[in-house]
């Protein structure tokens, strides 16, 4: 039985048609998802269920009645419920203040935490109603969510990108509560890119590209490679790893130790590490476990003490980022509109701005523009980053675009050892296999990467070594060849005190 | 010197009358902030408030009429603001310091006919038995009745922000306003219901002064007060209660130094004008300053 029927569904903004012509059909009872790179339309047709997108032209029916929500609150009543990519939640408000605010007619504050407390037992979902938001870890915040939705008694639950900040044995409850869910006869539309998820929980897949839907497919007997070609509408590259042996150890860290630079920040604690020439050092663990703090004190940003952190054996711990690029230690951040690059400055100022040292693009305190314009044109060519010409604004540059350019920039500095956070963050899933071939290359010339990511395939997929962060601690290197997906969750630190939902259905 | 010729009683008594007109512009910009609204025009709003309050206080001799009206300026002169701010997108803090300088203006301009005219008395109210206990009576209950709409408007805002569903929009807008917009919030709305109170109230703030403490119109009569109810809302960490205190706390220094002026006391006059924002500030810094509100002064569009 059909519970959410889409026909032909248009949404255009200028200069970009998101949807076109997009039919879908939703039957109840069944976990549906919904595939496609970033650009593909799926946010669009997403928010156009959920009333926050008024399409174009098409018709939306849901249980047989036509339904073309005008706002998200009409869509809230029909029995459709959605959980947010980027979690929509208030950082100074307590959770149960939080859900009401996501519920129609709220009863008083006491029977929302009664409530929460209820759901939050029937689906192994643990959650303080009281505590502050902002005080959360990352699944907690993500259960809020869930359970505001679920407090709605949904017919359609609409998840986006919901285990990006998960643990593998986070995703794994996950998964309980919404084949849980299933089996109550909710439907459940999950947007992902994360190919071996979807075959692990999906009914039906729908896979859009470009605006447009360009197949359906059962994803329990299509490959991942399958989907992920039918995805880009193309071969996919898968970036090749050639055996190397390794060199002598460039960079090392001993009992690097640090605290908080800020109030959400958290302390370093008494990390030891060593790379060689030639090794690519995968460090996994969910955001916020000090990866930020962990690349601020190996770039410089942060200053540790001096023999902390070591370069050919020369302490430079107490030394400034550009002291470290003369040396021959470059840094990609992860935010890069904002940190990596600044936004509003053109590629040419953006490629002076970290490449000034090692490029020698000044001279005596003034700018050497011409070179300066060569090196941005440079790496434009290498990377092929698609921008109209050097001087664009690194802001009108696509998300991928612009990390190209952010990476080739310390990669064509040809730095003995480069840190990079979140290498395809946001990246499709082309160019993120051209960043990680690049990165491998880099190895193979002589150098050593440290990749700190939360993609768990990329880390397995480009490492020699793999360690997991964890509340600002690292954990022993480990060879990454041989590592399953249970080793790295218990590396990672577990399931934080979740629990399967063990309620019978 | 003779600090004998200081009144403890009428010290304290003044103490109210004095932090009121502050109380009252705090307390409205609060609101705004707590929206994500960062308004900077609060000295603007209060002299046009003032001479508004004035002009029809002088009119229909009714000073009730006067408060009315000047709470009506404050608004409009607010909303101008909130229509540059939230539908055009306008930059908050310039448009803020421009409705200052705006406002300044538009009074100096609509007091030209009002110089030297004084204001229909506005009588203390005597609360009957309250107001005849001794010392405390005098102090707390025989003001006139707009020192008592301050304490309810703080009272209420306190109550509208954590005790009602429309007080939890509001905050939860100010705090993410993308994120309410998501839940199908009226973001727009909220902030210019925000924006428009907290003009009603910064209005009243300085009609208080036409009409009561001083009580006629001059010119630019508000001297820094709605920069010195900017500064509170923030030193009180956007709390109501404490911001009470901040206002009482700068109201009774400033009539404690002008007690001590009039005695002769050896400080020069300098010094004793500073010191009630030195003190206003030093209390208040101390008792740690809570969270600013996560959207507050930036530009909320929807497509985004």
């Amino acid at each position: 039985m059909s519970l959410l029927t889409i026909e032909s569904l248009t949404k255009a903004y200028p200069g970009v048609i998101a949807n076109r012509d997009v039919s879908l059909e939703i039957r109840v009872g069944e976990i549906h998802a919904l595939l496609g790179e970033n650009g593909a339309g799926k946010s669009t047709l997403v928010k156009a269920i959920y009333g926050l997108v008024k399409p174009d032209s098409g018709k939306m029916f849901l249980n047989g009645s036509s339904f073309a929500p005008p706002d998200p609150r009409a869509a809230r009543a029909a029995g459709v419920a959605m959980v947010f990519q980027h979690f929509s939640l208030f950082d100074a408000l307590t959770v149960a203040e939080n859900i009401s605010l996501g519920l129609e007619n709220p009863p008083p504050q006491s029977e929302v935490a009664a409530s929460v407390r209820r759901v939050s037992e029937q689906y192994g979902l643990p959650l303080d109603p009281d505590r502050t938001v902002g005080d959360l870890s990352a699944g907690e915040r993500q259960r809020v969510e869930i359970i505001r939705c679920l407090l709605q008694d949904p017919k359609l639950l609409i998840m986006d990108e919901p285990t990006s900040v998960l643990t593998p044995q986070e995703v794994g409850i996950l998964f309980e509560t919404l084949r849980k869910l299933r089996s109550e006869g909710t439907s459940i539309l999950y947007i992902s890119h994360k190919l071996e998820e979807i075959r692990a929980l999906c009914d039906v897949a729908t896979v859009l590209r470009l605006g447009q839907v360009v197949g359906t497919c059962d994803p329990r007997l299509t490959s991942a490679r399958d989907m992920a070609e039918l995805m880009v509408g193309s071969a996919l590259h898968v970036p090749q790893k050639t055996d190397k042996p390794l060199g002598q150890v460039t960079l090392s860290v001993k009992g690097l130790t640090a605290p908080a630079p800020h109030q959400f920040g958290t302390p370093l604690k008494n990390i030891s590490f060593d790379v060689q020439v030639g090794e690519v050092l995968g460090i996994g663990g969910v955001a916020g476990n000090g990866q930020d703090e962990l690349v601020a004190a190996l770039s410089g940003e942060m200053k540790v003490a001096p023999h902390m952190v070591t370069l050919f054996g020369k302490p430079i711990g107490n030394l400034n980022p550009n002291a470290r690029r003369a040396l021959g230690l470059c840094a990609a951040p992860e935010e890069r509109n904002g940190h990596a690059a600044a936004p509003d400055m053109s590629l040419i100022e953006n490629a002076l701005l970290t490449g000034a040292t090692r490029k020698h693009l000044t001279h005596r305190g003034f700018l050497q523009w011409d070179k300066a314009r060569d090196f941005a044109e440079a790496i434009i060519t290498a990377f092929d980053v698609r921008a109209p010409s050097a001087t664009s604004a690194a802001r009108s540059l696509s998300g991928g675009n612009l990390q190209k350019f952010v990476i080739g920039r310390e990669i064509m500095q040809a730095p003995d050892v480069l840190v990079i956070n979140q290498p395809t963050w946001g990246v499709d899933a082309s160019a993120a296999a051209s960043i990680r071939q690049a990165i491998l290359n880099l190895a193979t010339e002589g150098a050593a990467v440290i990749v700190i990511s939360q993609d768990l395939d990329e880390l397995m997929e480009i490492s020699d070594k793999f360690a997991a962060l964890n509340d600002g601690r690292l954990s022993q290197l480990r060879p990454a060849a041989g590592l399953t997906i249970e080793d790295i969750g218990l590396m990672l630190g577990g399931a934080h005190d979740m629990e399967v939902a063990h309620v019978d259905a | 010197m003779d600090l004998s010729a200081i009144n403890p009683i009428l010290l304290l008594a003044s103490l109210m009358v004095a932090a009121t007109p502050i109380l009252l512009a705090a307390i409205g910009e609060l609101v705004v902030e707590r929206a994500g609204v960062l308004n900077l025009g609060v000295e603007g709003m209060m002299i046009t408030g003032a001479i508004c309050g004035f002009a029809v206080a002088v009119g229909t001799g009714s000073p009730w009429l006067g408060f009315m009206g000047a709470a009506l300026g404050g608004a409009l002169l607010s909303l101008l603001f909130g229509v540059l701010t939230q539908y055009l997108l306008s930059n908050q803090v310039a448009t803020g310091l421009a409705l200052t300088l705006f406002g300044l203006g538009l009074s100096a301009l609509m007091g030209q006919g009002y110089i030297g005219i004084k204001a229909p008395a506005f009588p203390d109210i005597h609360i009957p038995l309250l107001g005849d206990i001794p010392v405390i009576g005098p102090i707390v209950f025989q003001h006139d009745p707009l020192v008592y709409v301050g304490l309810l408007l703080t009272g209420g805002v306190w109550w509208f922000l954590h005790k009602t569903r429309g007080g939890l929009i509001l905050r939860a807008v100010g705090e993410n306003h993308d994120a309410a917009h998501a839940l199908g919030y009226k973001v727009i709305k909220v902030r210019m219901l925000a924006i428009a109170f907290g003009g009603a109230c910064a209005g009243l703030g300085g009609a208080y002064l036409s009409l009561v403490r001083v009580p006629q119109w001059t010119e630019g009569m508000t001297a820094g007060a709605g920069w010195i109810a900017l500064a509170i809302v923030v030193f009180a960490g956007w709390k109501p209660w404490r911001l009470l205190l901040g206002a009482y706390l700068f109201g009774g220094v400033t009539v404690l130094q002008l007690n001590l002026q009039a005695a002769g006391l050896a400080i020069p006059v300098e010094y004793l004008s500073m010191s009630p924002y030195l003190a206003t500030i030093v209390v208040l810094v101390i008792m740690s300053a809570g969270r600013a509100p996560g959207s507050l002064g930036r530009i909320f569009h929807a497509s985004r």
